[in-house]
């Protein structure tokens, strides 16, 4: 299959994120026959079978969302979203924060820097359910966590402080960044879902 | 899950913090209102400091870091990251910094040297530093030292953007040089620069700093911005740019808009559209030697 992967590029930890769908679709066996491409305005989305919104600053990645109109094509995108860090606050419905213009498309509420300030960023070896190949080395930065999930949503991490990996649908939604540390299981499981 | 199990202030975890700041403004701000301004205009962070450049270069006397009370105020009244300025070499500053919450420290050439022989040993602390560099030497001793993110120094507090320019020429055009060299002619041109090999050939592979490169020191208007963004900036800060123009809320908004199409001069220009005076800026050779801040630290 040909596929097309979007990576939302306003700001934020974008060539991360081509490097490891890149990465991906090679172990999946589509590299050559796929595309990684940035997404900047409306056009940019045509043909895409997935979208990464990807970590950066959700209030600043909200603002951009709105000024470069995008906001009704991702709400309106029949593909399936990764969305990471900054990306699962954007997503969700819900947001502890009303600046954030989020695009309803994941029946949850999501707390901002749930775990607190940089210092308090971490690494840790968690566990994800239907996830084959034990722990995934998972890098927490000023990281959101959700603190409520609706009853369509499947929770596939949870820490202490909240849930920190969901699917919905073809969607995926992570507190944390996989696209830093190499391991591609998640971008893999994301893909297969969305049918490659 | 067990504390003992978490690991905290890893190299992956700062230079993942300065790789979210990407395509973003960070701007200086010196109190909690001048912070909610930058924060609503969409900075990616807030840069903070007792006096912006232009007035410690007016100022003159001892520049150090900002009164801890004034730092507190701030991290409260925003909820992006705050960065805070600490003096180079002065290791104890930074240890308050830390303790107070700043999610990003910058070992600044704009306050005045603490230690003019060491920098701070970066590696010691759990949250990441920024640091000025003019050239690919200078980049690499900060990065070897622990620095999570590099920002080219220009001069600061100029409204000139000339120096910036320079710098950040210097460090794109020695890595594109790199290209054209085998091992050996690497490691003999790591020892001209004073910085470490193994730095230098990662710099040839990637074809670009190890670490995130701002752009500092004179951008003051949207197409200073952009200028630099195109010039291989990952993102850029403005000091005194924002706050000594005439109209400061839509100074950063036009900022913020014009990184963030820094390929689309009919975006620029729109957004530079009556945006009234930018800060009033100086010219470098009208310096003298003791007024030029990009020659601290090497």
């Amino acid at each position: 299959m040909d596929v097309k992967v979007g990576v939302l590029a306003l700001q934020g930890n974008v060539s991360e994120h081509i490097d490891a769908f890149a990465l991906a679709l090679d172990r999946l066996g589509c590299g050559c026959s796929s595309a990684v491409v940035t997404v900047r305005h409306p056009a940019d989305l045509e043909g895409c079978h997935a979208l990464a919104l990807p970590g950066g600053e959700s209030t600043t990645i909200s603002r951009l969302i709105d000024k470069n109109h995008l906001y009704k094509p991702i709400h309106n995108f029949s593909g399936g979203i990764f969305a990471t860090c900054a990306g699962m606050v954007l997503i969700a419905t819900h947001v502890d924060d009303a600046r954030i213009n989020t695009l309803n498309l994941i029946d949850m509420t999501v707390d901002r820097n749930a775990f607190g300030r940089q210092r308090e960023s971490f690494e840790a070896d968690i566990s994800l359910s239907n996830i084959d190949g034990g722990p995934f080395h998972a890098i927490f930065i000023r990281a959101p966590v959700v603190t409520h999930a609706g009853a369509s949503v499947k929770v596939l991490s949870r820490l202490d402080q909240g849930i920190v990996a969901v699917e919905h649908g073809k969607h995926m939604a992570l507190s944390f960044h996989p696209e830093l540390g190499g391991d591609t299981r998640l971008h893999e499981r994301f893909l297969k879902n969305i049918g490659v | 899950m067990k504390l003992e199990e978490l690991r905290f202030g890893t190299e992956l975890l700062k230079r993942g913090f300065a790789s979210m700041q990407k395509g973003g403004v960070i701007m200086d701000v010196v109190n909690a209102e001048q912070a909610r301004i930058a924060e609503e205009a969409g900075a990616v962070a807030v840069m903070s400091l007792e006096r912006v450049p232009s007035d410690i270069r007016k100022m003159g006397g001892v520049a150090r870091m900002a009164d801890p009370q004034k730092v507190t105020e701030i991290i409260e009244a925003v909820s992006i990251p705050v960065m805070g300025k600490v003096r180079i070499g002065h290791f104890v500053e930074a240890q308050v910094l830390e303790t107070l919450g700043v999610d990003m420290i910058d070992e600044s050439e704009v306050l005045t040297p603490a230690d003019e022989q060491y920098h701070i040993d970066k590696k010691l602390f759990k949250v990441p530093f920024v640091c000025g560099a003019r050239d690919l030497g200078e980049a690499l001793r900060r990065i070897n030292e622990g620095a999570a993110m590099i920002r080219t120094k220009g001069e600061a507090g100029t409204g000139n953007v000339v120096e910036a320019v320079r710098h950040m020429r210097n460090i794109m055009g020695e890595i594109r040089m790199l290209k054209g060299m085998d091992k050996q002619e690497m490691t003999d041109y790591a020892r001209d620069i004073e910085a470490p090999a193994e730095l230098v050939i990662e710099c040839a592979e990637r074809g670009r700093l190890p670490v995130v490169n701002f752009s500092a020191g004179g951008i003051a208007t949207p197409s200073d911005a952009a200028m630099m963004m195109q010039l291989g900036a990952d993102g850029v800060f403005v000091g005194s740019g924002i706050f000594k123009s005439t109209n400061p809320e839509l100074m950063a908004k036009a900022i913020v808009e014009a990184v963030n199409h820094f390929n689309e001069p009919e975006v620029i220009a729109r957004v530079s559209r009556g945006l009234g005076d930018a800060m009033p800026g100086l010219d470098i050779h009208t310096l003298r030697d003791d007024e030029v801040l990009q020659t601290r630290g090497r």
